[in-house]
């Protein structure tokens, strides 16, 4: 095909699409600093069309391990009619990929996914405006099969012919029609992840696995306490490792450079640094106390209707408690793990990073580098539900490249993971409420104590360690989410107290806020519904707004799909060792979307204190489902997830650090106590694709503190659950 | 002192120089050999994400000094089976897609593989017994366990 002529004719049909340049870049090609445009309003910025009219997708979310990328290849695959065998997708590169804000909040499909189908939808619409000229057919006679469109009299035109190899140069319209639900073929499967085989037979390559020719292998020497600073640094103390390369020091920024990676390891090891003393957390059994004298910054209303106070001190029954949640880890399988490379003043830096886009004006900051100098290519890790380390593992490497002067590839040890990724922060609740003599909830108040800031970037560690620059700012997530109730009593009020310090460098970790607040919120429900004698379903169901049916939907599902009997809790026979419970629990997350509903089933061993979950129900509405299978993996990792979290996570630290700083002191869930896990999806395909993954986290503490109430009649409001809280608490009945 | 050491990896005579070999196996099997199925986790034996199997008997890389796999038979997940003739396990795990991230597969795959040439007909408790030293932390447990009883029925 002759590119003048091609052009000439697509500039008679409209100009859409104009000759610019192939696009067959290999993503991980540093060399490769195209000029791609990646601005979210051009449809160039999400999709391609090769010379073999194969189609890339470029998407700015990333798949951490959640099989979004399959859903991605979905939802172009649908709109454009390619088979999935010919979509390729390239995520998270600066350089490549549409802005499209950090992967967090179960946002990937809910608004990367929707931005991506409108421009595979407008693209769709153009092709058939180009094909429709070229073989002087009407565009709505048209019909496209695997990348080929066809007219009616069978005449044909390939997408390579129509575009192959030049980029679409036409602004997104979200209004582009989109497959409706009759027609579509691929969205709505479960359709198998295309990233699963290569894992399997071991040749998928994480940033783990990434290597670079002279590359060097950096480890970070972390202070013994947050605050240390380095009084001396004995480089001799390593001369003794062969092929240690440099010891890179920055303020309280150290890090060792070998030409392998088991010398980097042993160097770091066995470096001598003599470093200040710094006690400046709290006591660890105080942590609660410590929240409450913490300093206000703000404080946030987040919902206000009616006189809550004055409802409740007019109440027949008034109840009150406290609901606190432990400081969590992430606690990723690998590492944090990043490679960076200086060539001719520029960083090419490849991590795992869930914003790299955000990374890289933070790289840019901290190196004091324009940001065009600098690019960040995502490459899969493991899996990290949340902000975990890799940004600073990138951070480290990035610090060491400039140092050396060759690529140098970082991957922290376990116990700089549990040591220095950021924590999900302590998170305390008040509650009160007030009932009629009916037992209907006449008011309900609840107080939050929760560090400030929302979802910005995290201070990477090595400029906090190097006292290079950064933004100093305090980001935990949006963590006010849920603590607002999604029922409709006559007076609330819910308060955010948004605390100016809190003892670790917090950020998000799967659900944040959402987690904690609805622990505390159908918990607390629950202590209502026993207190009225109620069935607590039964009150979960009269106490929701009429106008929301969806919601009701959900419960009324999971009381058939876990057999629930209508009685109130806690139940009456209390027998021998093991007593067995149910609990139910509901979430609308955030308020505005996903629907959940939860049963959880425990046996509780009232010697032992232990709790075992036995059996999870869990009933789903999150609109239009692009990929069941992806939903029902995601949601049954979250309740697996979630129920380690509540029952066994805790971080321990002393006065200076962290002290569960491995997985025999960090313990999380075992195969052996994993519940049987039932799902319900509930599709609705003519309604948008809400988030699916972390929504279903936000159901399982509340469902099971529930349920250990209705077996012990003994209230769990402290997470995690352990034995030795709950023999505590049954003494006490 | 480097030191130089031959095993076979995968079917492959391999031979590593070291400085020392007390280095753990695992490093060499992802840095010298260029095998990268079995992954770092946390250098501890505490997870399993290292796994292989040295003379059929699953093995935490990450705890075995490269020096005492001298002239040993190692098999990684890359050689275990390969898309045209998967083992029993990878198909299983395949067909459950019992895999999110993936950095623990490994460990599952190998573990269970071991497993179940001592044990062809096992429960499901005993498939948890099993694996209740391999940690995974995106909730892939109850598929894991139904690939793996999987495999076992062929
Ligand atoms: S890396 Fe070897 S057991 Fe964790
Ligand atoms: S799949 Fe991610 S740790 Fe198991």
């Amino acid at each position: 095909m002759n590119a003048i002529i091609d052009r000439r004719s697509l500039l008679r049909a409209g100009g859409a699409m104009l000759v610019a340049f192939n696009l067959g870049l290999r993503p991980r090609d540093a060399a490769a600093w195209a000029e791609k445009p990646v601005a979210t309003d051009e449809v160039g910025a999400f999709l391609s069309i090769d010379a073999e009219g194969g189609a890339t997708v470029f998407v700015g979310k990333v798949d951490l391990g959640t099989g979004v990328r399959t859903g991605f290849m979905q939802i172009a695959a649908e709109e454009l009619d390619l088979p999935l065998g010919r979509i390729r997708v390239v995520e998270g590169d600066t350089a490549l990929t549409p802005d499209q804000g950090a992967t967090y909040g179960s946002l990937s499909i809910q608004n990367g996914g929707v931005q991506l189908r409108a421009a595979a939808a407008t693209a769709r619409r153009e092709l058939l405006r180009q094909a429709a000229e070229r073989l002087g057919a009407d565009a709505a006679r048209l019909r496209i099969e695997e990348g080929v469109v066809i007219a009616p009299d069978g005449r044909r035109a390939t997408f390579a012919e129509l575009v192959g190899g030049r980029a679409f140069t036409l602004k997104v319209d979200a209004n582009a029609p989109i497959k409706p639900p009759e027609a579509r073929r691929i969205v709505g499967q479960a359709v198998p992840r295309v990233d699963i085989p290569d894992k399997v037979f071991g040749r998928f390559h994480y940033v783990h696995d990434f290597r670079l020719l002279g590359m060097l292998h950096g480890r970070p020497v972390r202070p013994p306490t947050l605050g240390a600073t380095v009084e001396a640094v004995d480089e001799a103390s390593i001369r003794g490792i062969p092929g240690v390369v440099r010891v890179v020091h920055q303020g309280a920024f150290l890090g060792v450079v070998a030409e392998t990676e088991w010398a980097a390891i042993r160097a770091a090891r066995e470096l001598k640094v003599r470093w200040s003393n710094w006690a400046g957390l709290p006591e660890q059994a105080k942590l609660w106390e410590h929240v409450r004298a913490t300093p206000v910054a703000q404080v946030q209303v987040t919902s206000d209707r009616g006189n809550a106070a004055q409802a409740i001190q007019g109440a027949a029954k008034r109840l009150s408690a406290s609901y606190d949640f432990a400081i969590h880890t992430h606690g990723s399988m690998g590492p944090s793990c990043a490679v960076a490379e200086f060539k001719d003043g520029r960083l090419t830096s490849w991590s795992a990073s869930q914003a790299t886009h955000n990374l890289r004006k933070q790289l840019a900051m901290m190196l004091g580098l324009p940001v065009e100098q600098v690019r960040c290519i995502y490459m899969e890790g493991a899996g990290c539900y949340g902000r975990n380390g890799h940004e600073d593992a990138a951070a480290d490497a990035a610090l060491l490249a400039r140092a050396v002067g060759r690529p140098v590839r970082v991957q922290w040890m376990r116990a700089d993971e549990h040591g220095w990724d950021p924590k999900g922060p302590p998170h305390l609740v008040d509650l009160r409420a007030g009932l009629d003599a009916e037992g209907n909830v006449v008011g309900w108040e609840s107080e939050a104590f929760i560090p400030k800031g929302a979802g910005g970037n995290v201070d990477l560690t090595a400029a906090e360690l190097g006292g290079l620059p950064r933004e100093n700012q305090l980001n935990p997530g949006n963590i006010i989410h849920n603590l607002a109730v999604p029922y409709a009593f006559p007076a609330v009020k819910t308060v955010c107290h948004r605390l100016e310090t809190t003892p670790f460098r917090p950020s998000w970790i799967r659900t944040p806020g959402r987690m904690q607040n609805s622990f505390a919120n159908e918990a607390f429900l629950d202590e209502l519904a026993a207190e009225a004698g109620a069935d607590p379903l039964e009150f979960r169901l009269r106490t929701l707004p009429r106008d929301d049916p969806r919601g009701r939907e959900v419960l009324e599902r999971v009381a058939r799909l876990a057999k629930w009997q209508t009685r109130p809790s806690p139940q009456r026979v209390r027998e021998g060792e093991i007593l067995r419970g149910r609990g139910v629990t509901f979430v609308k997350y955030e308020l505005v979307r996903t629907y959940l509903a939860g049963v959880a089933e425990v046996e509780v061993n009232r010697r032992t204190g232990a709790i075992r979950v036995t059996r999870f129900f869990c009933t789903h509405d999150c609109g239009q489902i692009i990929n069941p299978g992806g939903v029902r993996s995601q949601i049954e990792g979250n309740i697996i997830h979630t129920l380690s979290r509540t029952l066994k996570e805790e971080l321990t630290f002393d006065r200076g650090a962290v002290t569960s700083l491995d997985w025999g002191s960090y313990q999380v869930i075992t195969f052996p106590e994993v519940p049987e896990i039932a799902i319900e999806l509930i599709d609705r395909p003519t309604e948008r694709p809400w988030g699916a993954g972390e929504p279903a986290a936000a159901i399982v503490p509340s469902a099971v503190s529930n349920a250990v109430f209705d077996a012990t009649g003994v209230r769990l409001r402290s997470v995690p659950f352990t034995p030795a809280k709950l023999r505590a608490a049954l003494q006490g009945v | 002192m480097s030191q130089t050491v031959s095993m076979t990896v995968n079917g492959r005579a391999v031979s590593v120089t070291v400085d020392q070999p007390q280095m753990p196996l695992l490093y060499a099997l992802r840095n010298d050999i260029g095998v990268t199925g079995p992954h770092f986790g946390c250098g501890l034996g505490q997870c399993g994400a290292c796994t292989v199997h040295v003379e059929g008997e699953a093995v935490r890389s990450c705890q075995m000094p490269v020096g005492e796999a001298a002239g040993k038979r190692i098999t990684t997940l890359e050689g275990l089976g390969t898309p045209e003739h998967p083992h029993p396990v990878q198909a299983a795990f395949i067909a459950e897609q019992a895999v999110q991230c993936g950095y623990c597969t490994n460990g599952m795959i190998m573990q269970s593989a071991a497993f179940l040439t001592k044990t062809p007909r096992p429960t499901e408790v005993q498939v948890r017994e099993e694996l209740a030293n391999n940690i995974c932390r995106c909730g892939t447990h109850p598929r894991v366990v139904a690939a793996v009883l999987r495999a076992a029925r062929g």
